[in-house]
């Protein structure tokens, strides 16, 4: 953990420029048009153009866009032709961007592009989330996610990790920094604790303010070699570590009040020893206590200073988001390390960490 | 620091079925895992991280289902990636995982692909869903149609590749389609699907999985030494193009001109009709078998069919292709690419059984998807490559 950008090595990899569209709760665009418009944002920051980029990975998902091959018309949001060397993953765009650096890591790629998209305005999510629980012996049971989420939070109130109070705190907190970025979708809606949990419940214990949007959205996040970034931007935001842990699927057969796979990503991504700010993709209130826990934040850590998934919840592009929001507070931001934490699966049973240095 | 080579050292698939209802979908996948991992001399706690390929999720209902195979899988702890590139998923897949170990991120990681058509509807999920589908054959018919026209070859040479990968696939315990008795008569007189497509030029429906083992240099020598020879990795590519555009070639598009290229300039190769030893190729309408010939400069533009005609596609010729008997054989769609990478690294280590291609040293591996507009390739060979 280097803060000198003269011993960074030329492997070193660094987050050049992001983008992501406002998450809004149904996009009339096609989820191509979208795509193009970030793409678009986040090369011309820097001032580069498709022809530039030597490899890029797409991360969406058929259920949520509502149809299959739904990343094929995609290709046009990075121009395919020539033909270009890309992949697709089934999976939220953090994961896209961990591809991304793989590939990287072999030297031959100078600019690699990442991206995350979904319109759940399409669908009805909580009917369609049912879809990703074992085939024969959970999705049966009809456990929508918020049912799951609200399981989730009754096991952690009840264990003495948190309260309800605390999840109202974290709504709270959540949408008052929501109001001060445009990007969010819940920006003006009630901050007042008390008032929050007079609310009634939608699933015991979880209010309307414990729970995502329903979003549509879009994100990017371009990264490019040392020598490269150094080119591009006076602060790159250097990739220390990424890394990504899963558990096991059964909800059932987890301490749901933990994330060791979370605990497991970070350690291997380089530790939060000196984060300043942390991006934890946590869409229900529950999950972020759950988060902060397992990844023993202290009080001086910022957590989601975006307002957060709790805010802004474009599915399959949210834990890019998290990424790009990170990457910013180093380019943009004067921060010197920070943390960016994405998730899949029935409560976060899959996480990603990634976390980012700037030169002192 | 150049990359870590990257050794294939475990290999297993399923027997390929039209419905494996003995089994449920992780038990699909642990079949051929187990198959793999046994193969290698491993056990799960061995694998440092899982990738999983499939075609759209829809054609089972299950969405983002590597969620729910982790536990199949032994996924716990590890990371457990899904790579999804349309029909050609499979062979990215096997990519995907070889960058794992290439890039020095990891030392050992189980890729695995499957398709588990009986339990959904594929030609339904192929219409993405909405109204009546014309299915892949539909679709690609046209450009056969267009390749025949251009190239001025018969008919038979559909009927014979037809005939080839059928017989091809009686060697090949674990291909779906064993047709004994399959002859160019039975092709011919099939019913027409698609013009000029008979129905016994088409691929089946299969249920099926694939799996691979891959290691690094230290884990490829020590397998060779215990008297196991790796597949090397010799290249790798991807490559994608728009589904439709004024000026494009579907018959030959430049994206699998350009990923075959790629290929064979990290494998050293330069005249790939004579460096190649066998092909696996995915040819899910018997067409394709000429057309890819073309399609990767195997053959000049226009003289792929002659190969097929002259007999050297066949098993004994001079460049087989698919000797496993290929995607016209088994056709477990996700899986069907990854089928194509592990058969080349079968050959190379001289592990294919009754299929297995005297000296085979180098082969090709090649898989496609979409509107012949998504590549995945490699070449693997018998020898550690020099650089």
């Amino acid at each position: 953990m280097s803060n000198e950008s003269n011993d960074r090595a030329d492997t070193a990899i660094a987050i050049v420029s992001t983008a992501y569209l406002p998450a809004v709760r149904r996009n009339d665009v096609t989820e191509t048009e979208m795509l193009i418009a970030v793409v678009d944002e986040a090369l011309g920051k820097v001032g580069l153009k498709r022809s530039d980029i030597g490899f890029s990975c797409q991360g969406s998902c058929d259920y949520v866009s509502g149809g299959t091959f739904s990343f094929v018309p995609n290709l046009d949001a990075m121009g395919a032709w020539p033909p270009i060397h890309e992949s697709h993953v089934e999976m939220d765009g953090a994961w896209a961007m961990y591809e991304a650096w793989v590939r990287m890591q072999h030297g031959d790629v100078e600019i690699a592009v990442a991206l995350g998209s979904g319109k759940s305005s399409t669908g009805d999510p909580a009917e369609i989330y049912l879809n990703e629980l074992d085939p024969y012996y959970l999705a049966p049971l009809g456990p929508d996610p918020v049912s799951l989420a609200a399981l989730q939070a009754r096991q952690l109130i009840e264990s003495g990790k948190s309260t309800e109070r605390e999840l109202a705190e974290i709504a709270a907190r959540s949408r008052r920094d929501a109001a001060n970025n445009p990007k969010q979708q819940v920006r003006s809606a009630e901050t007042d604790v008390d008032k929050l949990l007079a609310e009634p419940y939608l699933r015991n214990p979880l209010r309307k303010s414990d729970l995502p949007p329903i979003s549509d959205g879009a994100s990017c996040v371009v990264m490019a070699t040392a020598r490269k970034a150094r080119e591009l931007v006076s602060r790159p935001a250097w990739i220390a570590g990424i890394d990504h842990r899963s558990e096991v699927h059964n909800p059932a057969l987890r301490d749901l009040t933990d994330s060791p796979s979370t605990r497991l990503a970070a350690e291997k991504a380089g530790g939060v020893e000196g984060v300043e700010v942390a991006e934890l993709m946590a869409p229900f209130t529950a999950q972020e206590v759950v988060l902060r826990q397992a990844l023993g934040l202290g009080d001086d850590v910022v957590v989601n200073p975006s307002g957060g998934a709790l805010t802004g919840n474009p599915l399959m592009a949210t834990g890019l988001v998290r990424i790009a929001e990170a990457a910013e507070q180093i380019l943009s931001g004067g921060r010197n390390r920070t943390l960016a934490h994405a998730t899949s699966g029935p409560l976060l049973q899959q996480n990603l960490v990634c976390i980012l240095e700037g030169d002192n | 620091m150049g990359h870590e080579p990257v050794a294939v050292v475990g290999i297993g698939q399923t027997k390929h079925k039209k419905r494996r209802d003995d089994l449920s979908i992780a038990g699909l996948v642990r079949e051929a895992a187990q198959r793999a991992l046994d193969d290698a001399q491993m056990t799960w706690s061995d694998i440092d991280a899982v990738v999983i390929g499939k075609a759209p999720d829809i054609f089972e209902g299950v969405m983002k289902p590597e969620l729910y195979l982790a536990d199949a899988l032994g996924g716990a702890g590890k990371p457990v990636f899904r790579v999804h590139t349309a029909g050609s998923v499979g062979g990215s897949t096997a990519i995907v995982a070889s960058h794992l170990v290439s890039s020095r991120v990891h030392k050992r990681v189980l890729a695995v692909a499957w398709e588990k058509q009986s339990e959904g509807n594929a030609q339904f999920g192929l219409g993405g869903g909405k109204s009546g589908s014309i299915g892949a054959g539909g679709a690609f018919a046209p450009w056969i149609r267009a390749y025949i026209r251009k190239s001025g070859a018969p008919e038979h040479i559909g009927w014979q590749v037809a005939v080839k990968d059928r017989q091809n696939a009686l060697r090949n315990p674990y291909a779906h389609l064993h047709l004994k008795d399959i002859s160019i008569e039975k092709v011919r007189e099939s019913p027409m699907m698609w013009d000029p497509l008979h129905f016994l030029e088409s691929c089946p429906s299969s249920d099926g999985a694939g799996a691979i083992v891959l290691t690094d240099k230290a884990g490829g020598l020590a397998a060779a030494a215990d008297g196991r020879p790796p597949a090397w990795v010799l290249g790798t590519s991807m490559r994608s193009e728009p589904s439709s555009f004024n000026g494009r070639d579907p018959i030959r598009p430049q994206a699998g001109v350009d990923c075959a290229w790629d290929v064979y300039k990290q494998a050293g190769i330069t005249d790939p009709r004579n460096q190649i030893d066998v092909a696996e190729l995915y040819v899910p309408f018997s067409w394709y078998e000429p057309m890819w010939l073309e399609g990767h400069d195997i053959a000049p533009v226009g003289e792929g069919w002659k190969m097929v005609d002259r007999g050297e596609t066949a098993f004994g010729g001079s460049f087989p292709v698919n000797p496993s008997g290929g995607v016209l054989s088994s056709n477990p769609i996700g899986a069907s690419g990854m089928l194509r990478f592990l058969e080349a690294a079968l050959q190379v280590r001289g592990a294919a059984g009754e299929h297995q291609v005297d000296g085979a040293r180098v082969a090709l591996a090649q898989a496609y998807g979409a509107a012949a507009q998504y590549f995945a390739m490699w070449a693997v060979g018998s020898e550690l490559p020099s650089s």
